[in-house]
């Protein structure tokens, strides 16, 4: 695993380590045995989730430590379902890094009092995951017992309510909120939903403090972060970088720039598929951030609309159905750019697309969750970046010379109830 | 004491009601589903906001205090 | 007196019949989006709603006119209690059942904001066992109901319930289960189709 040039190594070392390796490195986990203590270092560092939606970390810990003291029980979930289909880092943390992530989650149960710890995972446990928990075991690490839950392989089942409906033995489906997760969550509980990664820096953060955690990366947005990095050749790199690093720095990579594929890089997609298209050159000065886990450079060689409607029919089949403006909204989104990224189109589709996506409100912010209006965000800045190749689309030309897909998508579409479990 | 509308859009299957007992506040799309405005409740259509509410056929529509 | 107490009691006794055979179907109405022509949408749930206290409002006075005759002994309480009166004892055991359930109904609607949904929903669908129930208790304890044309709209309310229901299972048989619906948008942009 090769890093990049002035990118600090933190969480991930050269190769998975076990119990031994990581005790050795970085002794054990430090209980404070004073909760409140370790959410003040943890407000002081600025952390913030890892898991797409970047929200401060103290202050979901401090809610449902509030919550807990009301109710008596609380629940902590550390949360690896990874649903991004283009993401591997939470995969690649948990198979190099284990104990950073499990002691990150008993420190979090102790700082908010938790009576339940969860580890929600998107493919059965790996050997290093098991391993892990069976050393920690065995020497008595563990404050609470964690039970492992595989998600279903749906892109919403990462999503805290799916999660916690999932954990109750429901569908990974998304819940309405309120009440929030935090005041009421699995069997009834205040629950902590935390990415995997998150919880990693929190027992670093645990060790060496808030300051040492400021040293990297923004003042907004402190500290490094890992992202799933696609070259113009198609290969995915998972990378730790610091917040604020400039995607042209990351592409200095030799791994990852792909010089020798030949041609330039037209666009890239920065946060996945729920996230934003930016256009070549300016996207290279684009910097990272906590919403950035994702980054895809897309080859001048492939066709943009065409991946961006693959991608768009892909997020309408992972509907969950259960909102009207969610269900309606994004399948005919995602039918009307598949109509613009044939040959030829009707004036009407176009027209269509631009009101369903537009800033009128008709799909976005108006679901359960926030599956339409990242769906919405994602083809808005398609038809921007891809705006001349609709135009040629329309006149029967694709100007790509490489029509193999690009972005990495999962097969199929969920059709029956137990798909969602 | 500013009250907004809001819909749980999961219960909600668009039977309309609301709509016609609150048309300053709130539209239908071309699908049937509410269009809420997200302002607060101005205190004169504070009784068509409860009786909307109220006469929700999927208890989808609450007004939340801000 | 009493004459004019078993009038009464026979009279709001078929009224409320023809009432809760309108909260039924309005109730179906409701829940199929249906709408009555010339009316807007939110008259349907209103109407069913309000027919439906309006419906209580007849059987209080059909109980209470049938309890205050005294050709016949029938306790107050067998009113809610069934199958506690001596007279008549079946019938008007199933007068009480139907009645008990009706009250349900409407004591879970009005704290239906406070209730669990799936709790307020399973003690509405019992108005499919209210309504056959109340329309036995009609037919075995009315001599009227039995004969002539009285039989006659008696047999047309059941028919208008049973018409009713189907059209509702019928909807619930077409029903797209909530995996399927995304596929369903997906097919219906496919054939041309555009609809909700």
């Amino acid at each position: 695993m090769t890093t990049a040039l002035n990118t600090p190594v933190r969480l991930l070392p050269a190769a998975p380590e076990d119990l031994r390796a990581h005790l050795a490195r970085y002794g054990p986990a430090p209980y404070r045995n004073q909760p409140g203590a370790l959410i003040a270092d943890v407000e002081a560092s600025g952390l913030t989730g890892r898991g797409g939606a970047a929200f401060p970390v103290h202050r979901k810990l401090a809610a449902v430590a509030r919550a807990g003291v009301r109710q008596g029980r609380t629940v902590v979930v550390a949360n690896g379902a990874e649903s991004e289909p283009a993401s591997h880092k939470d995969e690649l943390l948990l198979q190099f890094a284990p104990n950073l992530v499990l002691d990150g989650l008993q420190l979090a149960v102790e700082a908010v009092g938790a009576t339940e710890a969860h580890l929600y995972l998107h493919r059965a446990p790996g050997p290093q995951i098991l391993r892990a928990l069976a050393e920690r075991a065995a020497r008595g690490l563990d404050r609470l017992a964690v039970t492992i839950t595989q998600a279903p392989p749906r892109f919403l089942a990462g999503q805290e309510t799916a999660v916690v409906n999932r954990l109750g033995g429901g569908p990974a489906l998304p819940t309405f909120q309120p009440p929030r997760v935090s005041e009421r969550g699995l069997g009834g509980a205040p629950t902590l939903v935390q990415n995997v990664e998150t919880l990693a820096h929190l027992a670093l953060i645990a060790r060496y403090g808030p300051r040492w955690f400021r040293a990297v990366g923004t003042a907004a947005e402190p500290g490094s972060m890992l992202t799933t990095i696609y070259g113009p050749d198609g290969t995915a790199h998972v990378r730790e970088a610091a917040i604020g690093t400039p995607l042209r720095a990351l592409l200095a990579d030799g791994a990852i720039d792909g010089a020798d594929v030949g041609d330039g890089i037209q666009a890239w997609l920065v946060g996945g598929y729920h996230g934003t298209w930016l256009p070549m050159p300016g996207a290279a000065e684009r910097t990272l951030d906590g919403k950035s886990g994702v980054l895809a450079a897309l080859p001048s060689s492939r066709c943009g609309l065409t991946e961006a409607a693959r991608v768009t029919r892909y997020l309408a089949a992972e509907s969950a159905g259960q909102c009207g403006p969610c269900l309606n909204g994004l399948p005919r989104i995602a039918a009307a750019l598949a109509e613009l990224a044939g040959s030829g189109h009707r004036r009407q589709t176009l027209d269509d697309l631009k009101r369903w996506s537009g800033p009128q409100n008709l799909v976005e912010g108006r679901g359960a969750c926030h599956h339409p209006d990242g769906t919405v965000r994602f083809v808005r800045s398609a038809l921007v970046v891809f705006e001349p190749e609709i135009s040629r689309h329309a006149r029967g030309i694709c100007s790509a010379t490489d029509r193999r897909p690009f972005l990495p998508l999962p097969p199929g579409m969920p059709t029956r109830e137990e798909d969602w479990t | 004491m500013a009250e907004t509308l809001r819909v749980n859009p999961i219960q909600c299957s668009g039977h309309g009601v609301c709509a016609e007992l609150l048309p300053e506040l709130v539209t239908l799309d071309e699908w049937g589903y509410p269009v809420i405005d997200p302002g607060p409740v101005p205190p004169v259509l504070d009784r068509d906001a409860r009786r909307a509410v109220s006469a929700c056929p999927a208890l989808a529509l609450r007004l939340v205090s801000r | 007196m009493n004459t004019a107490f078993w009038y009464a009691s026979r009279a709001t006794g078929i009224v409320a019949l023809l009432l809760l055979t309108a909260v039924l179907v309005l109730g179906i109405l409701v829940n199929r989006q249906g709408r009555l022509p010339g009316l807007p949408r939110f008259a349907v749930t209103d109407l069913h709603r309000n027919l439906s206290l309006l419906s209580v409002a007849f059987i209080v006075v059909h109980v209470l006119t049938a309890v205050l005759d005294t050709y016949v002994h029938i306790p107050l309480a067998s009113a809610v209690v069934p199958f506690a009166s001596g007279y008549e004892r079946l019938w008007l055991g199933l007068g009480a059942i139907s009645l008990d359930i009706m009250l349900a109904m409407i004591v879970t609607s009005l704290l239906r904001g406070r209730l669990n949904r799936i709790l307020w929903r399973a003690v509405h669908l019992l108005a499919y066992a209210s309504w056959p129930v109340a329309f036995a208790h009609s037919i075995g304890s009315s001599k009227d109901l039995q004969q002539g044309w009285m039989l006659g709209l008696a047999v047309a309310c059941a028919m208008i319930v049973a018409a009713a229901v189907i059209w509702r299972l019928a909807h619930a048989a077409r029903q797209v289960p909530r995996a399927r619906r995304v596929a369903a948008i997906f097919a219906q942009h496919r054939t041309g189709q555009v609809t909700r």
